[in-house]
């Protein structure tokens, strides 16, 4: 490991115990009944939709390519996993797992598929082409016989727990922001900055929108795996167009190109509807409102291209501390390691 | 010595429009070629047809000993032919670094997977790359500002960005589009000296399209003159600044006739 440079090493080992720590918490309060099967089911969907916000993320704001069919893989993946959780005899914890891997299979083939066509396009005919094709998944869906068809898949087994979407959600979170900063997660880059640099700098751009759509897909696919498995029932209709624009909602929200910012947007839009419980019904409203106000105000999101580090804020905390005990008091932060 | 750029009888329609045609040129290795015409002549679209951005109508490209045709232009880059744009085209919103980086992308070889699981191969190549950037950063006094936002440069020092950039892809061949547009007498100077320089310490090739005639006759070795997409003469620049056609191009016929 002698590789990775000290500072990184302490970032990765802070991060670690971070979520660790976080993951101990919820375990405790779910052991002393704080959090119940309700707080529990939000809690998850909490998760789903990070998932769902980040990896959209990808294509949308990293890739600066805008797709609008993400709720068609997140169905591909939740039949997928749930056909297949439904047809073997495992125990729940070992056929989740394998019908996760499963569903970000068949939802990144699903984005292969869909995206070596359609990323021949961008901009509004980009969106609109991944519309009809996230309307087409639905529709064939809706007419296919082991699908249940309108009726929806029924008898699907409550296997997905607060631990399996934790996991599921620190693996996208670890392989996204690990990809973005690697020479495949530059060459994503690149394309948004400047798709003619990037061909002329040596990047296959063909090859890298495509990587990046499936993977996006992947992803959107394992959400959709965890969903089927804590609705216990899929329906078509709950994946039509309006669950992309809620999906691309929570990204803009958060920021175009922030990680950081699609979790906090996806846990607050998840949480805010549930206080509000009543209001529930004008959840599209409050959405609409939210967006047009923030487009007002901040029309990069939340957080623009803001990532949170854990270890920057740690590092600038014990900078401060520092500064208090030495006698400065309130010494800027800065330096950081 | 065989020329590392070899063109025959290039050629390119746009619909009825004869953009190009009967482009013949051999750049050998370390030449400072210019490239000059009037407005329109067609000497972007041969840096266009030599990066395969367009593909010709007829006629073949021999880079390094290698027909491009029919190649994709991240291909040909591989092949060692790198450009800049007559208007920059930076990553902007990324650091200086990166974007040297990003040209760096095949000298890497670590897989995706490698790149998610943060493997050995990982660290040790990202480590070689920003060390090997760097290193070009500092051939054009930028070291200091490697973590800075490209588009937040100074126009000068964006457009030695743009050649740091393409020389990160390791080119046997490099293009330049207009390197001093924009540049005041003093800068156009350092600009030079610049290119002289990149072209000793890399070992690269350097055709080069610019209409500051102090630059073109100050380091071209040699020069071709395009107009309506033919070339209408070619020589040393004593030879170009004397030819009648040329001055006819660019000032129009003398007397009435």
């Amino acid at each position: 490991m002698g590789m990775i440079p000290g500072n990184t090493l302490r970032r990765y080992l802070l991060n670690a115990s971070a979520a660790a720590l976080l993951y101990g918490v919820i375990m405790i309060l779910i052991r002393y009944r704080v959090i119940r099967r309700y707080e529990e089911w939000v809690l998850i969907q909490i998760g789903y939709n990070i998932i769902l916000a980040v990896s959209l993320n990808l294509s949308a704001g990293f890739m600066g390519q805008l797709p609008l069919g993400h709720a068609g893989f997140m169905s591909v993946g939740g039949y997928a996993a749930a056909l297949f959780t439904m047809s073997v005899n495992l125990p729940p914890n070992l056929e989740l797992p394998i019908g996760l891997l499963l569903a970000f299979c068949a939802a990144s083939a699903f984005g292969v598929l869909i995206g070596l066509p359609a990323l021949r396009l961008r901009g509004d005919y980009l969106a609109i082409v991944t519309l009809g094709f996230g309307e087409i998944i639905r529709v064939v869906i809706l007419n296919l016989g082991f699908t249940g068809g309108a009726f929806g898949l029924k008898g699907i087994a409550r296997e997905t727990t607060v631990t399996w979407t934790y996991i599921s959600v620190l693996i996208t979170l670890f392989v996204i922001s690990a990809l973005i900063r690697s020479r495949h997660g530059r060459a994503v880059l690149s394309i948004r900055e400047d798709e003619i640099a990037a061909e002329a700098s040596g990047i296959p751009t063909t090859y890298y929108k495509t990587m990046a759509f499936a993977v996006s897909a992947g992803f959107a696919g394992v959400a959709g795996g965890l969903y089927a498995h804590i609705q216990m029932i899929l329906d078509p209709s709950k994946f039509d167009f309006m669950r992309s624009v809620e999906i691309l909602v929570v990204v803009v929200l958060g920021g175009l190109g922030s990680i950081f910012g699609s979790v906090v947007s996806a846990a607050s839009l998840t949480i805010l509807p549930e206080v509000l419980r009543g209001f529930d019904q004008y959840r599209m409203v409050v959405y609409s409102l939210l967006l047009i106000l923030v487009m007002i105000f901040k029309p990069s999101g939340l957080c623009g291209r803001y990532e949170f580090s854990l270890g920057d804020a740690v590092g600038g905390l014990g900078a401060r501390v520092r500064g208090l005990f030495s006698g400065k008091g309130g010494a800027s932060g800065g330096a950081g390691s | 010595m065989a020329p590392v750029l070899d063109v025959s009888n290039l050629g390119i329609k746009f619909g009825g429009l004869q953009a190009l045609d009967d482009f013949n040129i051999q750049v050998r290795g370390k030449e400072i070629v210019g490239l000059i015409g009037p407005n329109g002549a067609g000497k972007t679209t041969v840096f266009n047809l030599l990066t395969n951005v367009y593909h010709p109508s007829r006629g073949g490209i021999r880079l390094t000993g290698r027909n491009t045709q029919g190649k994709a232009t991240h291909e040909v880059t591989k092949y060692g032919i790198a450009r800049t744009f007559q208007n920059i085209r930076l990553f902007k919103s990324l650091s200086v670094i990166d974007n040297v980086k990003i040209a760096l992308h095949n000298s890497m070889k670590y897989s995706l997977l490698a790149a998610c699981l943060r493997l050995p191969s990982y660290w040790r190549q990202e480590a070689e790359a920003t060390a090997l950037g760097m290193e070009l950063l500092s051939v054009f006094g930028m070291e200091d500002v490697s973590a800075a936002e490209a588009g937040s440069l100074p126009y000068g020092a964006q457009r030695r960005l743009e050649i740091a950039r393409a020389l990160a892809t390791n080119p046997k061949v490099l293009l330049l589009d207009e390197p001093a547009a924009g540049m005041n007498p003093s800068e156009t100077a350092d600009l030079m000296r610049t290119i002289r320089d990149v072209r000793d310490r890399f070992g690269v090739a350097i055709v080069l399209i610019e209409h500051d005639m102090s630059l073109v006759m100050g380091i071209c070795e040699r020069i071709l003159v395009l107009n309506y997409g033919l070339i209408i003469a070619q020589g040393s620049p004593e030879e170009i600044r004397n030819n009648p056609l040329v001055v006819e191009a660019y000032l129009g016929q003398q007397g009435g006739d």
